[in-house]
């Protein structure tokens, strides 16, 4: 603790309305000087009661909801309550259905990173970059609009597969607009990890040990950036386990090194849906099933902020009796202020953003 | 790859020390859950290790205390604020107390509306 | 390290149009599978109500008796449900966005038709 005493500490809320946010969260700040002592997280402001909407609609028709608790991760919402859910009622999801969610949620991901990318950059100032990366963005949102018919929910998955199937001249034109779109992305990525200004700001700062990552239940990119390779895709969900790929992580534990893991996971993402256009079997896309759900599930999928964990409970009716989504940003809000803590106030626009806070997930 | 998951049953006084042996062995809190059933509640409590899952999971009647388990792991507050403002479980001794003010809802426990509709007010 | 890497993209950029469309002057683009709204045929319709059970949101409403169909445009989330239960194939996704209203009025199939 400090040796000033308290009366000199300073309180400052932060959020959640504020110009470099993106995300209606909200801090208050103890800080002395310029320096932050403590942090008290307040969240809620968009609590919507979506869990308890389960034992209101029928399970077919909540998978819309799911999708809906969160614009940018919308697609693995979908696809975790349908997986869930075929694991309760042990329907056998074909394998082009497979592989068609592993394509979009990997495209969801791009996009995801673009879009945070965009946003890191905005934070600090570099208006330059974030237009550049949104604008490669858009390449993402037009293959995702020709093959599921919307831009941001996308209304692929139901419970025995996806709706919507790409043929085989689609999937090579969606190879080669990702190869165009890979030196695009790339021009974008290397002047955020080489350009000096940007390094200046982000090397260094906001640092989060190893050990202090594992304790305090981090997930996702904050978790690879400290070291650890935990990576919910090697659980082999959906078609990863027919698809090679290796764990993204750095040592360093700063904002840099979270922003370089984001970074090298789009590229791994590109290689990923390459892979799967790849190797995509033919047959059905969806698989139908009678009934109604009984028993309970428990899930995890990798979504683009971390480990997100889907528990179904059901009970014989077509209402769900319990849906409940852990997500991400949930479990990295205590990592979130242990990084905070020590920090220079002008560094706090720029930490929250390389933590990738979202939280309409958080709330739900 | 071949991850278990196992669903374990315990009683409420066995929790801590059950959650103490796991955190020795080196297991991360992965969730708490709190679900609504035709009698009184079941906490699930979640922990993962090299992708190994356990889920203990306790057993509670309305109203029964359960002791918080911030001690063993201090991330463990967002998640025992949370069920305790929307389900109204009282947990005790949460290092990091909201004492109701995490989520600002109107109706108290909106998950879980008691009985009595004189208790549904906000106190 | 690099220094002034952003300057050869920014002078290009002086030289090129803009990336964005002067919507609603320019229309948006879509593709052809794109959910903008739902549009029915309705001499086709039978008024079995199908749709309207399907809806996830409740926006389509069928009365069997005075034969009319009626959808809440605000209320309709465009997921393609209906078109797909329709027993009759009357009902399809049409790429156009619906326009903005100012009121939250139920649209009902037979007064579009004639041209209301």
């Amino acid at each position: 603790m400090s040796s000033v005493s308290p009366s000199k500490h300073t309180v400052i809320p932060f959020g959640p309305q504020h110009p470099v946010l993106p995300e209606p969260l909200h801090f208050d700040f103890v800080l002395e000087d310029e320096k932050i002592i403590d942090v008290i997280p307040s969240i809620g402001y968009v609590h919507r009661g979506l869990e308890i909407l389960a034992s209101k609609k029928e399970f077919t028709e909540f998978v819309y909801v799911a999708e809906r608790i969160c614009g940018i991760c919308s697609f693995i919402h979908g696809m975790g309550y349908c997986e869930a859910l075929e694991e309760i009622m042990h329907i056998e999801v074909p394998g082009r259905a497979q592989y068609l969610r592993v394509i979009w949620s990997e495209l969801s991901r791009v996009h995801s990173h673009l879009l945070w990318l965009g946003l890191a950059a905005d934070a600090f100032g570099f208006e330059n970059l974030f237009m550049q990366a949104w604008r490669a963005r858009e390449g993402v949102l037009d293959i995702i609009e020709e093959t599921t018919g919307a831009r941001v929910i996308f209304g692929a998955c139901k419970i025995g597969g996806v709706r919507k199937d790409i043929d085989g001249d689609t999937l090579k034109r969606i190879a080669d607009v990702l190869n165009n779109l890979q030196s695009d992305v790339q021009a974008v990525c290397d002047i955020f990890l080489k350009d000096s200004s940007v390094k200046h700001r982000l090397c260094g700062v906001g640092v989060l040990s190893r050990e202090d990552a594992y304790a305090l239940g981090a997930v996702g990119p904050m978790l690879r950036a400290s070291g650890l390779a935990y990576d919910c895709r090697k659980l082999g969900y959906a078609a990863f386990s027919d698809i090679n790929f290796s764990i993204v992580t750095e040592t360093d534990g700063d904002c840099y090194a979270r922003c370089s893991v984001r970074i090298r996971e789009i590229y791994q993402s590109f290689d990923i849906i390459r892979q799967a256009i790849a190797k995509m079997p033919g047959g059905e896309v969806c698989a139908k099933f009678k009934g109604a759900p009984d028993g309970e599930a428990l899930v995890r999928f990798e979504q683009p902020r971390g480990e997100v964990v889907y528990y179904v409970k059901a009970n014989g009716t077509k209402f769900l009796s319990r849906f409940r989504a852990r997500t991400p940003t949930f479990a990295n809000i205590p990592a979130m202020m242990q990084v905070l803590k020590g920090a220079n106030f002008a560094d706090v626009p720029t930490i929250i953003l390389t933590i990738d806070p979202c939280i309409s997930c958080t709330e739900r | 790859m071949n991850a278990k998951r196992t669903m374990i049953t315990i009683e409420n006084q066995e929790l801590l020390k059950a959650v103490e042996g796991y955190c020795a062995q080196g297991y991360r809190l992965v969730q708490i859950c709190c679900v609504k059933e035709t009698e009184g509640l079941v906490l699930h409590y979640t922990f993962d290790k090299d992708y190994d899952l356990i889920d203990l999971s306790i057993n509670i009647a309305e109203g029964d205390p359960v002791p918080s388990i911030t001690t063993i792991y201090p991330c463990a507050f967002l998640y025992e604020n949370e069920i305790h403002d929307l389900f109204g479980v009282p947990i005790q001794d949460i290092n990091v107390d909201f004492k109701g003010l995490l989520y600002k809802v109107t109706v108290a426990r909106p998950f879980n509306p008691a009985a009595d509709p004189a208790a549904r007010e906000r106190s | 390290m690099a220094f002034f890497s952003m300057a050869g993209s920014t002078l290009a950029n002086l030289f090129k149009k803009p990336a964005t469309r002067l919507y609603p002057a320019v229309e948006p683009k879509c593709s052809a599978i794109t959910r903008g709204h739902v549009a029915i045929e309705v001499n086709q319709c039978v008024f079995c109500g199908i749709c309207g059970k399907k809806c996830p949101t409740g926006a389509i409403e069928v009365n069997r008796e005075a034969k009319t169909w009626e959808i809440e445009r605000l209320q309709c989330i465009a997921c393609g449900n209906c078109c797909e239960a329709c027993p009759k194939q009357c009902l399809s996704m049409d790429s156009a966005y619906s326009r903005p209203v100012t009121a939250k009025e139920k649209e009902n199939a037979h007064e579009v038709a004639r041209g209301a």
